[in-house]
């Protein structure tokens, strides 16, 4: 894929390494020249000096073949423009957004991009994954649909613990896609994946169904030792 | 000029030394805060606004706080400053109610430019 990245900072440095890495084909726009020359020294020859919400600029990185424009500059604005300008004027197919205020998510989705990632809710979500009593954390809204990705962690006392992913009834509209294990290993689960305390579930499922789904996974098993959540790690 | 006219006028800007070159006579709130802030916006009262009118120096603030005002609050009337000719262009065929002053300006100057042999030639 052709991902340009608008914006050479902190985010965008390590963002366009990781992306070179996994042999994408990539480009840096950044407007400090300093920053821009230290990427190329760095990363090699993917960056451009300029301005990512300018349509010269755009035009000379190649906007209109480019699959996927992420801009996660310092500030809202620019991201929100660099990202509209490249889905109306160059038809970008993806366009991702960094936000900083967590509010904007929503504005965001009004003015026409779905995709936003915030470190602010992002750390928020952390937060609430460490917490108990809230092992649920919603991964990604699906645009319109009502459904979204979310992330169950199945506690070792849960009734759930030993059964077949085939056997736990889910919520309507809800399917299983992936169980990692204690040590991090992923598995897609088939129909004799058997659920182990410790597991974390990432589900697909609607959002009014995210309590149900969450509770199949969590409640704890009638005769299960009460209330002891053994700490990992 | 729209508060002379009679028209109820709130300023927001991010410094709170720009309030300075307002006349004294200037009867219309002031307010400090940020312009793509939906809670410094709802604060003050664009919701209730029968106009919007953004005009910061900075292009992408500009669009941004209009889109705001436009498909947040629904504030009838928007217009919005874009110095960029050709993100001017764009955002107008969006829908944004845009002004250039690039634009406008190099017009201006290339009237003037073009009236000049006219003038000259009356005078001599």
């Amino acid at each position: 894929m052709y991902i340009i990245v608008v914006g050479g900072g902190k985010v965008g440095y390590y963002l366009a390494k990781e992306l070179v890495e996994e042999g994408h084909e990539v480009l840096v726009i950044e407007k400090d020249s300093t920053k821009a020359e230290r990427i190329a020294e760095e990363l090699g020859d993917i960056s451009l000096w300029g301005d990512g919400c300018e349509a010269s600029t755009m035009e000379m990185a190649g906007f209109g073949r480019a699959d996927m424009v992420i801009a996660v500059t310092g500030d809202d604005e620019d991201n929100l423009v660099a990202c509209q300008v490249a889905k109306a004027k160059f038809n970008v197919p993806r366009a991702v957004a960094r936000i900083n205020n967590p509010k904007n998510e929503e504005i965001f989705k009004k003015l026409g991009i779905d995709t936003t990632v915030s470190a602010t809710a992002a750390i928020l979500a952390q937060i609430e994954q460490e917490i108990p009593t809230h092992p649920l954390v919603p991964l990604l809204r699906l645009k319109g649909g009502g459904l979204e990705i979310v992330e169950v962690k199945v506690p070792v006392n849960a009734a759930v613990v030993g059964r077949r992913i085939d056997d736990i009834l889910l919520p309507p509209q809800s399917i299983v896609a992936l169980v990692i294990d204690k040590e991090g290993e992923p598995r897609v689960p088939n129909t004799d994946t058997v659920v182990q305390g410790g597991d974390e579930v990432v589900a697909v499922t609607r959002t009014e169904n995210e309590d149900a789904l969450r509770s199949a996974f969590t409640s704890a098993a009638a005769s299960g030792s009460k209330g002891s959540k053994d700490k990992k790690r | 000029m729209l508060d002379r006219e009679g028209q109820e006028v709130t300023i927001l800007d991010l410094d709170p030394d720009a309030f300075r070159r307002l006349p004294t006579d200037f009867g219309g709130q002031r307010h400090v805060g940020n312009g793509i802030d939906q809670e410094v916006l709802s604060r003050i009262g664009v919701g209730e606004a029968d106009a919007f009118v953004v005009v910061t120096q900075g292009d992408n603030r500009n669009v941004m706080a209009a889109q705001m005002a436009k498909h947040i609050f629904g504030v009838p009337r928007v217009v919005c400053r874009i110095y960029d000719p050709i993100r001017e262009e764009l955002y107008h065929k969006l829908g944004l109610e845009t002004i250039s002053p690039t634009k406008v300006g190099a017009s201006l100057l290339k009237e003037a430019l073009e009236r000049e042999p006219a003038s000259r030639g009356s005078g001599d």
